[in-house]
């Protein structure tokens, strides 16, 4: 019988201890997945979609073997990743955005050869596949330069290509556009969505901090934040639950201190971002009267409003709605942190 | 069953094949691996020439000098390469593939073994021609069958190391930093084991390259009496010594990727 689910969490928690010295008071352990609940299905399309540090890559590493949970269940195509982990390898493989593969000396098509290895693929097989995915990546006229000579882009774009080498029934991308232009990000996005459409069996997990990608691209969302899942939808449907309020987007002079904005009568949530010596802000608004009192309250800080516009919600606006603060706040507020 | 020999020795040819490359592509080792070796070991043999010691003693030293190369390669190359796996994400990929982390290592230990063996051969040529030491064979197939046993329990060994790698970053550097000079004094690199007593020797025979070189200079070298064990019983305790350290390995290694596993060692930060 084939399991139903090909990738499937039942409370899935993992925790890291801090290192103490001798003599240290014990600080508590650090939650990265706090109970999540997940199931993806055979053919689907899934993104977890969430800002950096929101347990995305905690997941993904439990589910590819490479770390155990603390607590909770995870299963990959019927099979536990804790129990039987060779079992779930022979299924999958992943491709982690920013990263490279393999050794320098070696040619690209050596590399991938090297990894067709660990799979056990015969010569003529694997020559194919190397063959189509470089055509894929547009790597075929570099085939032949040394690893060491490509260019950073170059070298993620070999290692997105070594990930469909085994043809994988489940397929984990962990960001991976990230860093690429946008030409290059187009074209994968494009082929991810070709592959799993190919072949029914197939299932492919995306994390993804770009709401356009995830937007563009999957079936299904789970939105994850301080590693809960806050919510778990079609991006259609998510985007549905905003469907009564009003979503606003609003360009001023540089603003200081914008917190009251919250408190205005009407004010579900709001975003803001500085750039070019703009303020960007984003509101929901439950009534679009709100919109009044946030403009006259613009004009009293002695900020002049420079473009205004309505638009549809979108899926940054359903994280806005569900975390309080944009996926880019949260990102930026955490490398001040640190 | 069928399949898993054919991922195990496609992983072996593949993980050999950088290393195997890497011989032709960069010809700056030879000078780095043969050469500057070679000058460390004339200054032994020049030693034993001034204090007019046996001849034996010169064809000592170019056999442990050859031999060293390997517990070289074992320490440096193939125990500490899981760091390196693991600093530039190759590693994460390794262990997600469905094979077996010992085929990674010895396709690792293949393509070291293949240049390491030109760097030995370099060695016993100088010996030969430059210093005229004269090896005569006693037994062939005892002499392959030594070298062989010797390898086997040597990478074993080496692979054992590479388990601590999995759970520990920089801190297991120290263990083959450890590893490295006092080895030279406790194997009899450039002197027979013998001279250091009876107990000190069965106890550095831990070490399969001990008596894997002591029978090595018997059988290439019949008249010496510095022979520790007969070669028979060199042979047995280094057959035992290849099963207990595949078998110690593959267990390590199970047992350390789990215990990396659980603790979340087996990635860096940011991977």
């Amino acid at each position: 019988m084939s399991p139903t689910w090909a990738i499937e969490t039942e409370n899935l928690i993992r925790e890291y201890k801090p290192k103490r010295k001798r003599g240290d008071k014990e600080i508590p352990a650090f939650r990265a997945l706090d109970g999540i609940n997940l199931q993806v299905r055979t053919g689907e399309l899934f993104g977890l979609l969430g800002p950096n540090g929101a347990g995305k890559t905690t997941a993904i590493k439990i589910l590819t073997t490479l770390l155990l949970p603390s607590g909770g269940v995870a299963r990959v195509d019927g099979v536990d990743v804790a129990n039987d982990p060779q079992e779930v390898r022979r299924r999958i493989n992943m491709v982690s955005g920013g990263d490279t593969c393999g050794y320098g000396l070696l040619t690209v098509e050596e590399n991938l050869w090297m990894f067709t290895q660990f799979y056990g693929l015969d010569n003529t097989t694997a020559r194919e596949r190397i063959k189509k995915m470089l055509d894929v990546v547009g790597l075929q006229d570099k085939a032949k330069s040394k690893s060491t000579h490509l260019s950073t882009g170059q070298k993620q774009k070999m290692n997105f290509a070594r990930g469909f080498l085994n043809d994988p029934k489940i397929l984990f991308l962990d960001e991976p556009t990230l860093g690429l232009d946008v030409q290059t990000s187009r074209v994968l996005r494009q082929f991810v969505r070709e592959w799993v459409r190919e072949r029914p069996n197939r299932t492919l997990l995306l994390t993804t901090h770009y709401m356009a990608e995830a937007d563009e691209l999957c079936d299904r969302i789970a939105i994850i934040n301080h590693g809960k899942i806050l919510a778990c939808d079609t991006p259609a449907n998510l985007k549905k639950r905003l469907q009564s309020a009003a979503v606003f987007k609003l360009h001023t002079t540089p603003l200081e201190q914008i917190e009251h904005f919250s408190d205005l009568p009407g004010v579900t949530n709001f975003s803001e971002h500085r750039h070019n010596g703009r303020t960007e802000l984003s509101f929901i608004l439950s009534n679009e009267n709100a919109l009044i009192s946030i403009l006259s309250a613009i004009q009293q800080k002695g900020a002049h409003l420079i473009s205004l516009e309505k638009r549809e919600p979108s899926l940054e606006d359903v994280f806005v709605h569900l975390v309080g603060k944009s996926i880019s706040e949260i990102e930026e507020q955490s490398v001040s942190a640190s | 069953m069928r399949h898993e020999f054919t991922v195990f020795w496609r992983t072996v040819l593949g993980r050999a094949y950088p290393r195997l490359i890497g011989i032709q592509r960069e010809k700056s080792w030879m000078v780095f691996g043969v050469f500057l070796p070679l000058l460390g070991i004339a200054a032994y043999v020049f030693i034993y020439k001034a204090l007019k010691s046996p001849p034996e003693f010169v064809g000592f030293v170019i056999l442990g000098g050859a031999m060293t190369a390997y517990w070289l390669n074992v320490l440096w190359s193939m125990a500490t390469q899981f760091y390196w796996e693991k600093e530039t994400g190759n590693l994460q990929l390794y262990l997600i593939a469905p094979t077996s982390r010992m085929a990674i290592l010895m396709g690792m230990a293949l393509g070291g073994i293949v240049a390491t063996t030109i760097r030995a051969t370099a060695i016993l040529l100088a010996g030969i021609f430059v210093f005229g030491v004269q090896y005569t064979v006693v037994s062939w197939w005892q002499l392959i069958l030594v070298f062989f046993l010797t390898m086997v329990a040597l990478y074993g060994l080496g692979m054992i190391f590479s388990s601590l790698f999995l759970l520990f970053g920089r801190e297991a550097w120290h263990v083959s930093s450890l590893l490295q000079e006092p080895i030279y004094l406790l194997s009899g690199f450039y002197f027979p084991i013998k001279s250091l007593g009876y107990w000190v020797s069965i106890g550095a025979s831990i070490v399969p390259i001990t008596l894997g070189l002591d029978a090595m200079r018997q059988l290439l070298m019949p008249a010496t009496q510095w022979g520790f064990l007969s070669v028979s019983v060199e042979i047995a305790i280094l057959a035992a010594l290849s099963l207990i350290f595949v078998f110690a390995a593959h267990r390590a290694l199970l047992y350390m990727e789990n215990l990396a596993r659980r603790e979340g060692r087996l990635t860096i930060r940011g991977q």
